[in-house]
């Protein structure tokens, strides 16, 4: 299961840099959400897949799943939705005032 | 006690008190703080000298950084005590000196604060045993010249001088630090004595001679050694006092101080010999050569100065032969070389102080130091010029002043290296008092210069700015303490030889007692006299004939120099850089992007395959479910057609779909806070892409060319297969075992049930707090963006 999701892993991340490295700002912020999915399930794999149950003392189970992954990720995903709440609404100022969304065209003077 | 470490801190010290004096004292001249502080520090000097010269030596270490061998380790023995004597000696009368000298207009502040940085900057490199310690403080004096050079910043040419010396000093100290590194390498210290006591085992390691030329460029860079001499006459726009104080008596003597550090380590060997010999004398010639046809008179002693260091290396370099022979006759005879070196550097820095301080009288009292405007001074400033025949005179090593006998041992020690047996010497060493002979006669020319265009001739009162006069008495007083010490040491130099050199030889040539002389000034008829008498005949006739032999400066072109090279190596660089800078720095966003990438995948990727630890390793995995292939496929399917949307909507519903399944995943991975966390971002996410897209155009297809597509693509799976690769390899071993046992106490610790939630909430409730700052962060942000006008913001008023 772990590898089966590693490799889940590598296919975000390859759509996901594809999309990172186009010239579209929309296209950019979706490749770095989807680059967040792959790290998600990226970390979670770490600790080891349904080796126990769920993190809640009162199963009062034998074995847990790893807890810190999941705590990680916990804040991960909420961090990952402010930075992308933030570059769309960037996205949206920049072409309210350059009339572009294409990256090509932000380049900025020589001078700069 | 901790003397010695004191000694080194208290210039540091003061130069922190500086401004906050300055303000106190008003009217009163800052500099009479500041002169207490040399004077001080010589008195303690002074006071050593009995347990030196008795042989003693004083070792003060503070622990700094252990575990690396790094330790503020203060050591003095003969040869640091000449140079700390030199360096608060020199410093004192420096200060005195530079009282009177400045201008109201000054900054005073800002000159002493940099005279006393670099005082005890360069009191560390002559105490320190440690070689890193040592390296910082080496910087530091280069530092501290720089801001000198540079105190009239004002002038282009002291900039570019400031630049240049820095430069120059400090790629040498580069140099010498990769030196110190290699040392510790070869023996695993880096103190000085202990690296001195072992070194002798390791002349076969392949980073013996490397550690020994590299060395060498530090003190060479440093001591303006032929050719990185350029950057001193450019040094010569610092003000008087620091070119008399820097540049001819201390910091530039620190290379060949270097020089006498290291002959114990490194001498006795043929290359070391040569390189030290050779390099010493043809400074010494160039200098030489050079000096005498300067009109400036503190470009003709800034060339003097490095002819003179010349000799001193050349001096250490021919004494280095001495562990050769080890204890016996031969070693007495080469050894009597170092005993010279140390004596002229002594010599060196009385005589050229002097001579500094009469330009920088002439200059503040003229207002030029131009030769061709310079002339008949003699009968307005016979004080000064009093001090100018006696610097000179000393310095072209005439009898009944202290330049004398050191040139004379210069002399027998430059015919005795004729005679060498060893090094291959019988072949070629006749060249070398040859050329010390030559040397020598441009010397006396150059300071028949010095004191002839100056002061006879017929006065040209109306090129000068001001009419000569004799400066106030406390101008004079620094060089007429200089002037009593070079006639002073003619007639009793064996105090100085028995009390200060002697010990100091003994350091750098251990075991070869004898090679100290008792000092005379009469030899009989030797071959030394008849080399000083030669040297003053043909001396006087060039002197005089100079304009029909002036010729002989044009035969080298004018493009043809070392200063030339350098402009256009420096301009070079920047066009180079400015070339590489503009390539790289496209402003183009997915250019920086393939940067970062490009960088993970050949670092990262290459670690793993180059150190071996890519393994793959599946038995440790859980089994797999139908439904969660079938969960995956669907990912899969939904991130490749991402790829081919037509249209964003499309787009933002497949990444809709993928956010859904990895919360349906992290249901199936026991993870129920992440699920619902997931699910209501993925919701918000989904909603906010929609409000977005209303105010954005629909996204037209990718109009890149092929040739950007494909190697988007390729950076795209590199990256994907390294991190795949990363993934497999991390989850196919644990080096370390997991932290997270910890966590499972959490009821007993923390007092929750919700391991996931007692971490967040109290664990690393830290994090927490400031992720949620975080947050507050992006939605001010968000907020400011849409509401702020910028401009006139007319623009956004009429969409709406």
């Amino acid at each position: 299961m772990e590898s089966l999701i590693i490799i889940l892993v590598g296919v975000l991340t390859t759509v996901a840099i594809y999309l990172v490295l186009s010239k579209n700002v929309v296209r950019v912020i979706l490749g770095t959400a989807i680059l967040s999915h792959a790290v998600h399930l990226l970390i979670l794999s770490m600790g080891g897949l349904k080796v126990g149950t769920v993190p809640l003392l009162g199963e009062e189970a034998e074995v847990y799943v790893d807890a810190l992954p999941q705590a990680l990720i916990l804040t991960a995903i909420v961090i990952s939705f402010a930075v992308t709440a933030f570059i769309l609404v960037l996205a949206y100022r920049a072409y309210q005032e350059l009339g572009t969304d294409n990256l090509g065209a932000m380049r900025g003077s020589d001078d700069e | 006690m901790y003397l010695l470490i004191f000694a080194i801190l208290i210039p540091f010290i003061a130069t922190a008190l500086i401004p906050l004096i300055h303000k106190r004292i008003g009217a009163f001249h800052i500099g009479w703080f500041v002169l207490l502080v040399p004077l001080a520090l010589f008195a303690i000097f002074v006071m050593q000298i009995p347990a030196i010269s008795n042989g003693e030596t004083l070792i003060q270490a503070v622990n700094w950084i252990p575990s690396l061998g790094i330790n503020f380790t203060a050591y003095l023995d003969g040869l640091s005590l000449i140079m700390a004597l030199l360096i608060t000696g020199m410093g004192s009368l420096v200060v005195l000196y530079s009282i009177y000298y400045l201008s109201s207009s000054d900054s005073f502040p800002h000159f002493y604060a940099y005279l006393l940085l670099f005082m005890g900057a360069m009191l560390g490199v002559v105490l320190s045993d440690n070689l890193l310690v040592l390296y910082v403080f080496w910087e530091l004096t280069s530092i501290s010249s720089f801001l000198l050079i540079a105190f009239w910043y004002h002038r282009k040419n002291s900039r570019y001088g400031a630049q240049k010396s820095l430069l120059i000093t400090v790629f040498g100290g580069f140099g010498m630090l990769a030196g110190f590194l290699m040392l510790h390498s070869m023996t695993g210290t880096f103190s000085i004595r202990e690296i001195a006591a072992v070194l002798g085992q390791y002349t076969d390691h392949t980073l013996f001679y490397p550690a020994m030329f590299l060395v060498l460029l530090g003190a060479f860079t440093k001591s303006a050694q032929f050719p990185f001499h350029i950057w001193l006459p450019d040094a010569m726009e610092a003000p008087t006092p620091v070119s008399a104080y820097l540049h001819s008596a201390t910091m530039v003597k620190a290379g060949i101080y270097l020089v006498a550090r290291f002959t114990p380590l490194f001498g006795g060997s043929a290359a070391w010999f040569w390189t030290v010999t050779l390099v010493g004398l043809v400074t010494l010639f160039w200098g030489a050569f050079c000096a005498v046809r300067q009109t400036d008179l503190k470009a003709l002693l800034a060339y003097s100065t490095i002819s003179q260091l010349g000799l001193i290396m050349s001096l250490f370099g021919l004494g280095s032969a001495a562990l050769h022979f080890g204890d016996g006759e031969l070693g007495e005879l080469y050894g009597l070389a170092i005993f010279a070196a140390l004596f002229h550097m002594i010599n060196h820095s009385t005589f050229k102080g002097a001579l500094f301080m009469v330009v920088g009288i002439i200059d503040h009292q003229v207002g030029t130091r131009d030769t061709r405007r310079l002339g008949g001074l003699i009968s307005f400033l016979p004080i000064t010029f009093t001090f100018a025949v006696i610097g000179s005179f000393s310095m072209a090593g005439l009898p009944f002043f202290n330049g004398f006998l050191s040139k004379e041992m210069f002399f027998t020690a430059t015919v005795n290296a004729a005679i060498l047996p060893a090094f291959g010497a019988s072949t070629w060493g006749l060249l070398i008092p040859v050329i010390a002979w030559i040397a020598s006669v441009f010397t006396f020319v150059y300071c028949m210069v010095f004191v002839f265009r100056t002061f006879f001739g017929t006065p040209q009162l109306k090129k000068l700015d001001r009419k000569p006069v004799e400066p106030s008495i406390g101008m004079l007083i620094s060089p007429a303490i200089l002037c009593i010490f070079i006639v002073g040491l003619f007639f009793v130099p064996n105090l100085l030889g028995d009390h200060l050199l002697k010990p100091a030889m003994n350091g750098i040539i251990p075991g070869i007692p004898g090679a100290a002389p008792h000092i005379s000034a009469w030899h009989g008829f030797n071959a030394e006299l008849f080399m000083t008498l030669g040297i003053i005949v043909i001396g006087t006739f060039l002197f005089l004939t100079f304009r029909s032999w002036y010729k002989i400066y044009l035969i080298q072109p004018a493009g043809w120099n070392f200063t030339v090279l350098y402009n256009s190596f420096l301009k070079g660089l920047k066009r180079a850089a400015n070339w590489i800078t503009t390539h790289y720095m496209t402003g183009y966003l997915p250019a920086y992007f393939a940067y970062i990438f490009i960088f993970f995948i050949v670092t990262s990727g290459g670690a793993l395959i180059f150190t071996g630890a890519l393994s793959i390793d599946l038995t440790a995995d859980s089994p797999i479910a139908i439904y969660e292939g079938m969960l995956i496929a669907v990912m899969v399917i939904a991130a490749i057609s991402m790829l081919f949307a037509k249209s964003r909507l499309t787009a933002i519903l497949l990444n809709g779909v993928l956010g859904f399944s990895i919360a349906i995943f992290f249901v199936l991975f026991r993870a129920p806070d992440l699920a619902l966390t997931q699910l209501v971002i993925e919701t918000v996410t989904t909603a906010l892409f929609l409000l977005c897209f209303n105010f954005l155009p629909e996204w037209t297809k990718e109009d890149s060319p092929k040739r950007t597509k494909i190697r988007n693509a390729v950076i795209a799976i590199s990256a994907g297969v390294t991190v795949t690769l990363i993934g497999l390899t991390v989850n196919s071993g644990r080096l370390f075992d997991s932290i997270s046992g910890y966590f499972e106490d959490s009821y007993e610790l923390a007092g929750g049930d919700n391991i996931v939630n007692a971490i967040l909430g109290d664990f690393r409730a830290f994090d927490t707090m400031l992720e949620s700052l975080v947050l507050f962060i992006a939605g001010l942000g968000v907020y400011t963006l849409i509401r702020l006008k910028l401009g006139k913001g007319t623009k956004k008023d009429e969409h709406q």
